[in-house]
Formats: structure tokens, C-alpha cells, sequence
């Protein structure tokens, strides 16, 4: 037992010691100007699409429920993080402290709708949740390129299907928010980033985790020794989405505009493909396959006309690659062989030990 | 009164046609689905190959429309099999997520290749059927010679599968795989033909979903095919997917329910609507319209 | 891993700026960025516009003297991956943009390229928002306000229709734009707006619009979209056996050059547009020729608008006294005094002036289709 918490501990102290070199790393060439444009152009869109790919790991992964619907909460956070952003703006001359509101508020929203889409849809299993979250996707983004809120005097209007309102428009329909100031920082994204880690790898080894696990490995047996699987699946699933939520708001504060265009199903379909790219349920593996197919599109540049099509061959290859029983013996036998050998090493250093 | 009343008729004449087309593939899907139990997220994207080579055929090479129509339904065959042979086939006992990548991998593949062949410039499509259309209630109300067809070719198609499915040695062996794979396997059933062939006859309807659908809505890009193959997914579910008479009754009530909520409640939230309207049915009924209940084996 | 491909990252990064600052050197030579959908579903309109900035370049290239190298880059139509086509080719040492191409976009990259200061003339992104507060913006195509208020006063001087049917795209900002000006404008103009109604990017069926205008007894439908949508709408229409006159705007310019178009169906349609590949005008035909030849397609008014774009840039760069040398800093502060001095002869609008918040003006041509071909009105 306490081998297991060890070992917990561990590859839990890794990802985190992962994630702030690369941070501290990165900052200071940032810092000292040597980053390139286009990693720096990286930093937040990564830091953004890490938090998104960790919170769905959280629902795919660790709670077993495939949802197509993770940018709709994205979409949600995004929207009220911009909207409370260009509120608050002439009264809050701190920036940081506008951006930790949006992102809370951002991620407050996405909750709300997390609980309001999960009640319901957390009844149905496999791909008939798979069908729900995409539809429950498709409205968010619907309705909101139907919404227009306007400002006037500080006071909020709100208006649907394009009427006319007083004052500067916030959100205009599919034009979306509009005139957003940036006031997104890689530092904000790292600290975001954190937080998530936080969050989900202490909820993973807490008893709700593994309430949450044993549900999604057998759902009778769990429910049969008094676990509620509504709650806990629930609980997996609205902080799923409170996390989009926040890394919604921070995408958003990143440009000045942001529509609901973007967050059509190709955006969770994208996301899905960073969890399953990096390993169902690895946290530090969707970390890693966010930030590299982040990047790689940027890196094809070079290729113009043949880089979605790299990019697609390459998805298509690499899991191929890691599926097929051919290369996943191949890897087993390698793995065989490393952990034999530190074994061997940890015998010799019992022995010597003793 | 009878302004309304033949307005309402055409409205729901359209939306019939409208779902025969997600119907036509939607049965693709499902087939798919209840054999490989994948969601083959590229089914919409042979059905773009397909009206593009329907296209070509006609309008480079001139030959006429019914040419056309096997020709795609040939390539498309060969299309399905071949993704399946290289794509889904080394994955077969991988998690079911992997697959699915592997399935969208695959349609934004599909998609850049169309574009490369083709250009990114839309091409109009002619449609394949030349019919007067039908004409009723002294003209008030017109029947288009495409909406014809495409429903006549849905009940077809769905006819002969349900005969292919029921009657054939094939077609049992069909179900028989997509009950329990192992199963069939060691009652001699040929399990990765069976596969290659679900495919094959999938990937055929999805050629003549392709020029069906463009024939209708003529406009016709690398893009064409992947908001009907959501379409059709959503339908293939709203039926009960694995059903065929579901994918069928699916595909039509979602047409009828996107055109009357686009006419009657707004045009703006018309997709909304479909997708609410599917969630309120999952809700009540979690397998869809037709689907099999599924005991939980403890 | 992480660590690893990050690093081979920016060694990567840092080798092509390394290698793409040795090309620079060469004299003589602007660099040109373009920023525009090359892949998705709005590809159409980066690639067309894309081409036609390539057929201005190759001209100006085989002329001699001050030459361009034209570096086209795809943002798929998203705010964000605009951004980093504008970073990378930032990177790439360019001296001004063309672009971007759509409007959602080309707000997101000129908020950094304002801070910046790099110049951009856009071909085609029409919103109001694209320029609103920067002076470094500039525009080659009608602003959306401009075509919605120009349309309904042509439709209203004209006495086209007394009931008047709108269809837009709910989901694009281009479309709404000109719809939102088009019925500011409609309520001063003596005809009826009796039924409006919207589609997305994703809709295939458009029965229920043209029903809907239809019923309510619309003599013209005006279709502020794109000709893609436009010719399904027609195709409706006409499978509807529902006769009525169209009324476009620039967007509609392209439709009768789809391939496998049946342009019986555009019979009678009029629009608004400020280039039309059957001009008359020399330089519109060659450009033209030039363009069929090269692409094999005809150009719509995305390739006439860059092309234009191109030459701006060009000609007013070395009257404003711009070099090859010249920064990126230097070029916008020039071009932003210089440009509300400066006229041009273009194939889409001649002349085309600038007013100082970047909106061009020129006059828009009425266009009806007969037999095929636009005629002038």
C-alpha cells in the first residue's frame, strides 16, 4: 500500500516538475528574448489547449464517458469571460486581476451549463452520451450566434436574433465579442495550467477519484457497495467543464475577437484527439500530445498546400502506430527489458543494503 | 386556409426528401456501427468523393448521368475497402477511441486530397435526374423530380438491405458477426470478410447518398459531406443505432423536423432545434427510436 | 519528451529565421506577407484571392526593377490560427500584409498588428470592425455599411420591388453586416422588407428561405451572401417554379464562372460588385486571361481585389518613397500618411481613394445577368 502511494506520489511530482521547467525554462528565454515568434505566438494557445485536454482527460479518461461536446463549455467561458472582462474594464485598471475574474467567472458559467447538460445526460451511456454532448455542443454554439448584449451607461442589455440596442455592442451575434483587450499572459496560463493539475490529480486520488474510477470500471459492482454514480459522475463531469470554462475565458482574453465559429465540433473533436493521443487517463501524456500537435501545424508552414494533409497522415499514423498489436508487442518487450533491468539494479541495492 | 394547408405539404414533402438523403446515409453508418461497432467519422467524406466523381464523369467526360452514378458507386467501393483494409483493420482489437482518431484522421485526409485533386473552388453539380417535376393543386403545390427519386431510392435501398440482411447467407452472417464476433468466428464465419464487405456495401450507398444529395443541393466542395455526416450520425442514433428501419424512420423524422422547425419556429436556431429535439428523445428512450434495449450483465 | 520537442522546436524555429534573413539581404526585393483561408470550408475565397495576388506579383516580377516575394500563409478561416500565420510570417522578416482575407480574422491579427505597427490592406475582410480604431488598416473592398445602404437605395431609386425579401448568413460576419446596414437603410427607401430570414455555413437546404419569401408574396429577394449558398438558393427557386428578381452584392460576383453552373438559373439576377471578369476594360481582360490561363479557372472579385492590393502596394510604397530596405515600422508610418493623399486606377474601382480611417471608396458597378454574361446598368 504504501508502494502505491509512493509510486502515486511520484509520477504526480513529475508531471509537475515537468510542467514548471518547461515554464521556467521557456519564461526566461521569453524574458531574455530568445524565443522565436512562433513558439512565442505558442505559449498561451498551448497553455489553453493543455487545461482543455487535461479537464476532458478527466470526464474520457478517468471517469470513462465519451462527451464530443468540450468545446460548447469552452464557448460558454469564453463569452461570459469576455463579457465580465469588457465590463469591468473601466472601473479595473489591474489587469491581472480582470483576467483571474474572467477566468473565474468563465469557469463559474461553464459549471453552471456543466450541471445543467450533465443532470440529464450522464443517464445515457457510451455513444448515445457521445451523440448528446456533441447536440448539447452544436446548441451552445447556436444559440450564442443568435445573442447580442450590448452596454449602455453601465447598464447590460441583452438582445436575441439581431434587434437593435442601445449603446456599444458587446457581443454581436456571429460577429462575436468583439474589441476584447489582450490582457492574456503566459505566466496566467502557466498558473492555469497548475491549478488544473492540481485539481484533477488530487480529485484522481481522493476517495471520490476512485469512486469515480470504480464507476467507470464497473458501474454494478460500484453502485452496489453504495457509490452514487450520479454524483460522482457528475462531480467529474462539472469540473470538466468548469476547467474549459476557465481555459475558454483565457483563450478569449488571448485575441481581440472571439466568435462561435471556433468552437464548432472540430474544436472537441481536436481535443479529444490530444486525449487519445497522449494516452486515455495519462494526464502528463495529454499534456504532452496538446502541446506538440499545438505546435506542429506551425511547424508545417513551410509545406503550405500539403500541411493539413501531413498533419492528418500523421494522426492517422500514430495510431497505428500505438495500437496495433504488431508495435504494441515490440514496446512491451522493450519496457520488459528496462524494468527488468532496474529491478535487477533495485535487488543489488537491497542486497548491498542489507 | 389553403394557402397554409398546401404550404404545410410542401414543407413536408421537403423535409422528407431532405431526411431520405440523411437517410440514405445514415443506413451507411449504422451498418458500420452494428458490425465493426465503430463510428466511421469518413462517411461523410466518401460521399463528398463520390459527387465528385459523379462530376467528373459527367461534365469532363460527358458520359450520362447513370454512368456516373456507377462509376462512383465503383470507386467509393473500392475507397471503403481500401480505408478499412489499411486503416481500421491493424486496429480491430484497439479501444474503440483509437479507432475513432483514426476515423477522423482519415476524413481530414480525405478532405485535403479532394482539394488537392479538385480545388477549393465549389463546383455546381447538374443533377443527375431530368423529370418533369409533379405538379399538384393547379401548380400550388410542386413535387421536384429530385425529391422523387431520392425518396423512391431511399425505400429501395432500404428494402434490399433489409432482404440482403435477412435472406442472404451473407447478410446473416452480418448479423451474426455483429451479435458476437467470437462467436461467429467459431462458427466459421469469415469475420474480417464480413467487415470488408459491410464496408463495401456502405461505402456504395454513400455514392449514391453523394449524388442524391447534390443532385437536390447542387453546390459541391471538399467540405459537402461532413455537416450531412453529422446529420446522418445524429439520425442513425435518433433510430437507434445498429437499426436499419431505424436509420431509415431516423434519417426522414430529422429532415421533417429541421425544415417544419426552420418554417414554424425560426430559421436561426433550426439546427438547434434538431439537436434539443434528439436530446428530449434520448432522455425518454436512451437506444433511440428502434434501437435494442441492452441488458447490463453484471 | 516534452522538454525534447520544444527544443527541436526552437532550434528548428531559430534555423529558418537564420536562413529566410540571408534571402532578405538580396536587393531590390519587398516582402509581402498574405494571410488568408487556404484550407476548410472557406478556402475558396483564400485561394482565390491568393492567386489572384500571385498573378500581381508575377506581372510586377517579369517588369524588372523593384521585385516581390509574396508569402501566402493559411489561418482556415480562425481568429486564432491567423494570429500565428501572422507571427510566423513576422517572423519571416515581411515588410506589410495583405490580408486577411475574411473579417473575423483580420480583426484578431490587426489588434497585434496595430500595437506593432505594421501595415495591412485588406482585400476583402468588409466589417466595420476590421478598421474601427486603427489607423493602420486599410481596405480595397466596400466596408459592409457601404454595400447594405448602396443596394437598398439602387433597389428603392430603381423601384425594382415594392416587397422585398431578405436571406443572409447568421453565422458570418460579412453577411450580417450588410444586412444589419441594407435594413437601416430599407426603412427609408419606399419598399417593404416582408420577410427575413438566416442560414449558417452548414446548411444544405434552403427551401424553407425561399418558401418563406414565397408566401409572403416577395417580388425581389436580396441575397447579401456568398455565391455559393446563392446558387442553391437559385436552383430552389427555380426547382420551386417561384419567379423573382435577385439582387446580390460583391459576394454574388463568382457565380457564373462555378464550373458546371447552369447560368439559365442566374437569368435576370442583378448585383451590386465593383469588378466583373467579363469586363471590357484591358486590364481587367488581361488579368483575366492571364488568370484562366495560369489556374484554369475564372477569378472572382477575391482575385481582382488582391490583385489590386498588390499594385497598391507596389505603386504606393515607391511614391511614398518606400525601398526594398525599408522596415516594417517605417513602411506602415508612410503608408498611413501617404495613403488618404493617394489614388489609384484599379481593375475593381477606378479611382479608388481612402479616406483617413483606412475605407476606400469607389463606385460600385449595377450589373444585371443576360444570356450569360453581366451587362453594365
Amino acid at each position: 500500500m504504501k508502494k502505491k502511494l509512493n509510486k502515486t506520489f511520484i509520477n504526480n511530482a513529475i508531471t509537475y516538475a515537468m510542467v514548471i521547467i518547461a515554464f521556467v525554462v521557456l519564461y526566461s528565454m521569453q524574458q531574455a528574448g530568445m524565443l522565436s515568434r512562433t513558439i512565442k505566438g505558442q505559449l498561451i494557445p498551448v497553455c489553453v489547449w493543455i487545461v482543455m485536454a487535461v479537464s476532458l482527460n478527466l470526464t474520457v479518461g478517468i471517469s470513462g464517458e465519451l462527451s464530443l461536446g468540450h468545446a460548447g463549455f469552452m464557448c460558454v467561458g469564453a463569452f461570459v469571460g469576455a463579457v465580465f472582462a469588457a465590463v469591468l474594464k473601466p472601473n479595473m485598471e489591474n489587469e491581472t486581476l480582470r483576467l483571474i475574474i474572467a477566468m473565474l467567472t468563465g469557469g463559474v458559467a461553464a459549471g453552471i451549463t456543466g450541471v445543467l447538460v450533465g443532470v440529464p445526460v450522464l443517464r445515457l451511456r457510451g455513444d448515445y452520451l457521445a451523440i448528446v454532448t456533441l447536440a448539447f455542443g452544436e446548441i451552445i454554439r447556436n444559440v450564442l450566434n443568435c445573442l447580442y448584449i450590448s452596454m449602455n451607461e453601465g447598464v447590460l442589455h441583452f438582445g436575441f436574433s439581431n434587434p437593435s440596442l442601445p449603446g456599444k455592442l458587446i457581443v454581436n451575434g456571429p460577429q462575436g465579442v468583439q474589441g476584447i483587450s489582450r490582457i492574456a499572459t503566459f505566466p496566467m496560463g502557466f498558473a492555469l495550467i497548475i491549478v488544473t493539475l492540481i485539481v484533477v490529480l488530487n480529485m484522481t486520488n481522493s476517495r471520490a477519484g476512485r469512486a469515480i474510477m470504480a464507476l467507470r470500471d464497473n458501474r454494478i459492482a460500484a453502485e452496489s457497495v453504495g457509490i452514487s454514480a450520479t454524483k460522482y459522475k457528475l462531480m467529474a463531469f462539472v469540473t470538466s467543464a468548469a476547467l474549459a470554462g476557465m481555459a475558454g475565458a483565457l483563450y478569449a482574453m488571448n485575441y481581440s475577437t472571439v466568435t462561435g465559429a471556433k468552437f464548432k465540433f472540430d474544436t472537441s473533436i481536436l481535443v479529444l484527439v490530444f486525449v487519445v493521443l497522449g494516452g486515455i487517463g495519462s494526464i502528463r501524456g495529454s499534456i504532452i500530445a496538446a502541446t506538440v500537435l499545438t505546435i506542429l501545424p506551425e511547424l508545417l508552414r513551410e509545406f503550405s498546400d500539403y500541411r493539413m494533409l501531413i498533419y492528418a497522415v500523421v494522426l492517422i499514423v500514430v495510431m497505428l502506430a500505438t495500437n496495433s498489436p504488431a508495435f504494441k508487442q515490440f514496446l512491451s518487450v522493450v519496457k520488459e527489458k528496462i524494468v527488468g533491468l532496474f529491478a535487477k539494479k533495485n535487488r543489488e541495492g537491497d542486497a548491498a543494503n542489507e | 386556409m389553403g394557402l397554409i394547408r398546401v404550404s404545410f405539404l410542401s414543407n413536408l414533402i421537403n423535409g422528407i426528401s431532405l431526411g431520405s438523403v440523411y437517410a440514405i446515409i445514415a443506413l451507411g453508418y449504422t451498418m458500420v456501427y452494428g458490425i465493426a461497432k465503430m463510428l466511421n467519422f469518413a462517411h461523410g467524406d466518401v460521399i463528398m468523393i463520390g459527387a465528385y466523381i459523379s462530376f467528373c464523369v459527367t461534365h469532363y467526360m460527358g458520359m450520362p448521368a447513370w454512368v456516373s452514378v456507377l462509376a462512383s458507386m465503383l470507386v467509393c467501393t473500392l475507397l471503403g475497402m481500401t480505408i478499412e483494409r489499411l486503416a481500421y483493420k491493424p486496429l480491430r482489437s484497439a479501444p474503440s477511441l483509437a479507432v475513432l482518431i483514426t476515423a477522423i484522421g482519415m476524413s481530414y485526409f480525405l478532405q485535403n486530397v479532394a482539394q488537392l485533386i479538385w480545388g477549393a473552388n465549389p463546383k455546381s453539380f447538374n443533377s443527375i435526374v431530368e423529370m418533369e417535376p409533379l405538379r399538384l393543386f393547379g401548380g400550388q403545390l410542386i413535387i421536384t423530380d429530385e425529391a422523387i427519386v431520392t425518396v423512391l431510392a431511399c425505400i429501395i435501398i432500404m428494402v434490399c438491405l433489409t432482404l440482403f440482411t435477412e435472406k442472404t447467407k451473407m447478410g446473416k452472417a452480418m448479423r451474426a458477426v455483429s451479435e458476437d464476433k467470437g462467436a461467429a468466428q467459431l462458427m466459421g464465419i469469415n469475420v474480417n470478410m464480413t467487415i470488408s464487405v459491410t464496408f463495401a456495401i456502405g461505402s456504395a450507398l454513400a455514392a449514391i447518398a453523394g449524388v442524391l444529395l447534390c443532385s437536390t443541393y447542387p453546390a459541391l466542395m471538399p467540405t459537402t459531406g461532413s455537416m450531412p455526416g453529422i446529420k446522418a450520425f445524429t439520425a442513425a442514433v435518433f433510430g437507434g443505432i445498429g437499426s436499419i428501419p431505424g436509420a431509415m424512420l431516423g434519417g426522414i423524422l430529422l429532415g421533417v423536423i429541421e425544415i417544419f422547425g426552420k418554417s414554424y419556429i425560426s430559421t436561426e436556431l433550426g439546427d438547434a432545434i434538431v439537436f434539443a429535439i434528439l436530446i428530449i428523445l434520448l432522455l425518454v428512450k436512451p437506444t433511440g427510436l428502434l434501437g435494442k434495449k441492452i441488458n447490463e450483465k453484471v | 519528451m516534452k522538454k525534447m520537442t520544444k527544443f527541436v522546436a526552437i532550434v528548428l524555429a531559430m534555423m529558418l529565421v537564420l536562413s529566410m534573413g540571408s534571402v532578405a539581404a538580396a536587393e531590390g526585393t519587398l516582402k509581402i506577407g498574405f494571410i488568408g483561408p487556404l484550407t476548410g470550408a472557406a478556402a475558396v475565397y483564400g485561394t482565390s484571392a491568393m492567386q489572384g495576388g500571385q498573378i500581381a506579383v508575377d506581372e510586377i516580377n517579369a517588369l524588372g526593377g523593384l521585385q516581390i516575394e509574396f508569402l501566402p500563409q493559411d489561418d482556415e478561416h480562425a481568429p486564432d490560427k491567423s494570429v500565428n500565420a501572422y507571427d510566423y510570417l513576422m517572423e519571416q522578416g515581411v515588410q506589410v500584409i495583405v490580408g486577411c482575407v475574411t473579417s473575423s480574422p483580420c480583426v484578431a491579427v490587426a489588434d497585434y498588428a496595430f500595437e506593432e505597427r505594421v501595415f495591412m490592406l485588406t482585400p476583402s475582410a468588409s466589417s466595420t470592425a476590421v478598421t474601427e480604431g486603427r489607423d493602420n488598416v486599410y481596405q480595397v473592398c466596400f466596408s459592409d455599411p457601404a454595400q447594405g445602404a448602396a443596394s437598398a437605395q439602387y433597389i428603392g431609386l430603381n423601384g425594382l420591388a415594392t416587397k422585398v425579401a431578405v436571406i443572409y448568413n447568421n453565422a458570418d460576419a460579412y453577411s450580417t453586416g450588410i444586412y444589419q446596414t441594407f435594413m437601416a437603410e430599407a426603412a427609408n427607401q419606399p419598399f417593404e422588407v416582408v420577410s427575413e430570414s438566416t442560414f449558417t455555413d452548414d446548411t444544405t437546404d434552403f427551401s424553407v428561405q425561399v418558401k418563406a419569401a414565397q408566401d409572403a408574396g416577395a417580388e425581389l429577394i436580396f441575397l447579401p451572401i456568398y455565391y455559393t449558398p446563392a446558387s442553391m438558393i437559385l436552383k430552389q427557386a427555380d426547382s420551386m417554379e417561384y419567379d423573382c428578381q435577385f439582387f446580390g452584392v460583391d459576394g454574388m460576383d463568382g457565380i457564373l464562372t462555378m464550373e458546371g453552373f447552369d447560368t439559365s438559373l442566374a437569368e435576370g439576377v442583378m448585383l451590386l460588385t465593383p469588378f466583373s471578369a467579363d469586363s471590357e476594360d484591358p486590364r481587367s481582360a488581361k488579368f483575366v486571361s492571364e488568370y484562366q490561363t495560369k489556374y484554369g479557372e475564372t477569378p472572382t472579385q477575391f482575385s481582382a481585389d488582391t490583385y489590386d492590393c498588390i499594385y497598391i502596394l507596389y505603386d504606393a510604397m515607391q511614391k511614398a518613397g518606400l525601398t526594398a530596405e525599408s522596415s516594417y515600422e517605417e513602411v506602415c508610418e508612410a503608408l498611413i500618411a501617404f495613403m488618404p493623399t493617394y489614388s489609384y486606377d484599379g481593375i475593381t474601382g477606378s479611382p479608388m481613394t481612402w479616406n483617413e480611417k483606412g475605407e476606400v471608396s469607389k463606385t460600385p458597378m449595377a450589373v444585371v445577368i443576360e444570356n450569360g454574361v453581366y451587362v453594365g446598368k
